[in-house]
């Protein structure tokens, strides 16, 4: 029976904290003031292919226009690039680092932790200054894990300054930055400010859509045209300013369709980090449907316990029957051994998360990626989660076997 | 005490009635020790699995220590069975999970009493059986008088209001037997009402009232 109910739990916790982990939302208690913007300036004729037909992205020309408004409490504009390297130290070769341009709101925005210095300010902001602060594995790997703050980095011909750096930080998924690459990978090596990626014309990197012709072949085309590049999050305090911010945009949209712009209906949304990781699909549908297998097999434990558990209390119905002589009532057997169920289900609980530890190891084993460890790990919820589960579908399942049970005839078994 | 009157129980399968009892009239005094004596099959064990609140009946009364018990529900016959009244059985039926103490103190635990409590009752009713050196055996590790003793010693322990004995000698010795008997004799002359249910007339002889009952039907119940 426990191996059973082990077997069921530990194949349905397994995929479930591979799905969990894939959905958490790494900020839950920013979840109610963090918003990711989406603008409605598709195509008119072919709008993107999303849900609600609705850029994920925004251009560059309105995410610098949300920028200079500044109507939200904070706001970032965020985009993917990447820089090469030079180190000083002459035994660590050049090479290529991802690079996340951001604001510096950005940093107070998702609650970025600084083992050394800060995020630079309002002002670098503003002066596109060559400022960077590095990932935490960057600073190892540059510095050996030293304060770096104040000293410089090359990056081809451009020196740039060390601002700060990150504590170990790994947001998972990585909510703000879904657009390239996986969702599950780690924090970019860099981070610097969005407009001194722009104006040294670094390369962006991550999923771009365009639907209509650059103006010119060049960076600046590139810029000050309708292709979607650049996510955007604002931070909100409460509804009235969701609500606020909400109506400027959609007054930002209405003013732009007076330019030219903005062909479809008024069409803007805001959705905290919940509903974006939602909207994005985050957990993979072949994770839902290895669930819903799970469940399955986890049913078929269960009716096996049942069958079990039928025999096992059914073996002791002369005790049953003697019990009932002494005073025992149909409800306390019946109590008694719906509580023998849930202990049943408790060390069959036990035992599953004993599998699904086994089961999360070989997920490790099979895929040989060190980044997999964030998907694989049970933490107190997901163990909570399993005895729960487990002790609650074995009582269930031992509501049968217990009604038997209780519902003994004391006259065939009291004489032997 | 116990007033049974025109009490009847049939036992019916799809194809075939059998008749259990047959308009029982049957009066049982506080302190009475009563033997009901009758072959195989005559009703003996279905009176008493009725009187014991186990099984229901069809048709009739039935009064125990002045309470109308016909139409207890679950719960409250349940009750009523743990507070008043001590089976023993001929095949003794205890528990061979639990230690003699364990066993006795069953009835006691469904009744609610303190751990405390629960622990002078086994004690006091060990010592009435003669058994006080044995508490942590098991059912396995007693002979067949010895597991009787520990079954009587069960029933008196929540000092019931009537001793409902079916065939308590039946699995012993004629030796073992006797000791058996002589403790229920014992209890009785302390003032324990018990009602024994045997088809040896010998045995029946030690009560002071004998009720003979044959096809359901009590010959003599209320003298």
């Amino acid at each position: 029976m426990v191996l059973a109910i082990g077997l069921g739990i530990g194949f349905l916790m397994t995929i479930v904290t591979v799905g969990y982990s894939m959905g958490k939302n790494p900020f839950p208690e920013r979840n109610d003031v963090l918003f990711a913007v989406q603008l409605d300036a598709g195509n008119p004729d072919n709008p993107p292919d999303n849900p609600d037909n609705i850029a994920t992205q925004l251009t560059y020309l309105d995410a610098m226009a949300l920028m200079e408004s500044r109507q939200a409490k904070r706001q970032s504009a965020s985009a993917q690039s990447y820089v090469v390297i030079v180190p000083q130290d002459p035994d660590i070769s050049s090479y290529q680092a991802s690079v996340r341009a951001v604001f510096t709101d950005f940093f107070a925005m998702f609650n970025v932790p600084f083992e050394y210095g800060a995020p630079w300010d309002h002002q670098a902001d503003g002066n596109a200054d060559q400022v960077v602060v590095l990932s935490h594995a960057t600073n190892d790997r540059l510095f050996g894990g030293r304060n770096s703050v104040g000293l410089t980095l090359s990056f081809g011909n451009d020196e740039y300054v060390v601002v700060g750096v990150l504590k170990p930080w790994r947001p998972v998924p990585r909510v703000y930055d879904l657009t390239g690459g996986s969702p599950f990978d780690s924090v970019r090596d860099v981070f610097m400010p969005f407009n001194t990626m722009v104006d040294h014309n670094y390369e962006r990197r991550g999923s771009v859509s365009c639907w209509k012709p650059l103006p010119t072949n060049d960076y600046q085309g590139f810029l000050f045209s309708e292709c979607t590049w650049i996510q955007f999050w604002v931070e909100l305090s409460n509804s009235e300013e969701k609500a606020k911010y909400l109506e400027f945009l959609n007054n930002y949209a209405t003013d732009q369709k007076k330019v030219g712009r903005f062909g479809r209906p008024v069409n803007n949304h805001l959705r905290n980090i919940e509903e974006w990781l939602d909207y994005h699909r985050v957990v993979d549908e072949g994770v839902q449907v290895l669930t819903v297998i799970a469940a399955l097999f986890l049913g078929v434990c269960l009716i096996n316990t049942i069958a079990l558990m039928l025999a096992k209390f059914l073996a002791r119905t002369k005790d049953l029957a003697v019990r009932r002589a002494l005073g025992a009532s149909k409800f306390t057997l019946f109590a008694q051994h719906l509580l023998e169920s849930g202990f049943i289900g408790v060390i069959g609980g036990l035992a599953g998360i004993l599998f699904a530890w086994l089961g999360l190891l070989g997920i490790r084993a099979l895929f040989d990626d060190p980044d997999i460890v964030y998907l694989t790990s049970l933490d107190v919820t997901m163990l909570a989660t399993a005895i729960a589960i487990a002790a609650l579908s074995t009582m269930v399942a031992g509501i049968y076997p217990a009604v038997r049970a209780c519902n003994v005839q004391p006259v065939a078994f009291l004489k032997v | 005490m116990l007033v049974m009157k025109d009490v009847c129980k049939n036992y019916r399968t799809e194809t075939v009635e059998t008749i259990a009892l047959k308009n029982v009239n049957f009066n049982v005094d506080e302190g009475e020790f009563v033997s009901i004596v009758g072959p195989s099959g005559s009703g003996k064990s279905t009176f008493l699995l009725v009187a014991g609140l186990m099984e229901s009946f069809d048709s009739g009364s039935y009064s125990l220590d002045g309470e109308d018990v016909a139409h207890l529900n679950d719960r409250a016959r349940s009750r009523f069975r743990n507070q008043k009244i001590g089976f023993i059985f001929q095949n003794f039926n205890l528990i061979p999970d639990l230690d003699v103490a364990d066993n006795i103190g069953v009835p006691l635990r469904y009744r609610g009493i303190s751990r405390q409590e629960r622990k002078t009752c086994i004690t006091d009713a060990l010592e009435t059986v003669g058994l006080a050196g044995r508490r942590k055996h098991f059912p396995s590790q007693l002979s067949g008088g010895q597991q009787q003793r520990v079954a009587i010693a069960r029933a008196l322990a929540g000092k019931p209001k009537i001793l409902l004995a079916d065939e308590p000698t039946g699995n012993l010795d004629s030796q073992t037997a006797q000791g058996v008997l002589d403790l229920i004799l014992e209890l009785h002359h302390n003032g324990s009402t018990v009602i024994m249910v045997t088809h040896n007339p010998e045995i029946a002889q030690s009560a002071e009232r004998q009720v003979r009952v044959q096809d359901g039907q009590f010959l003599n119940g209320s003298d």
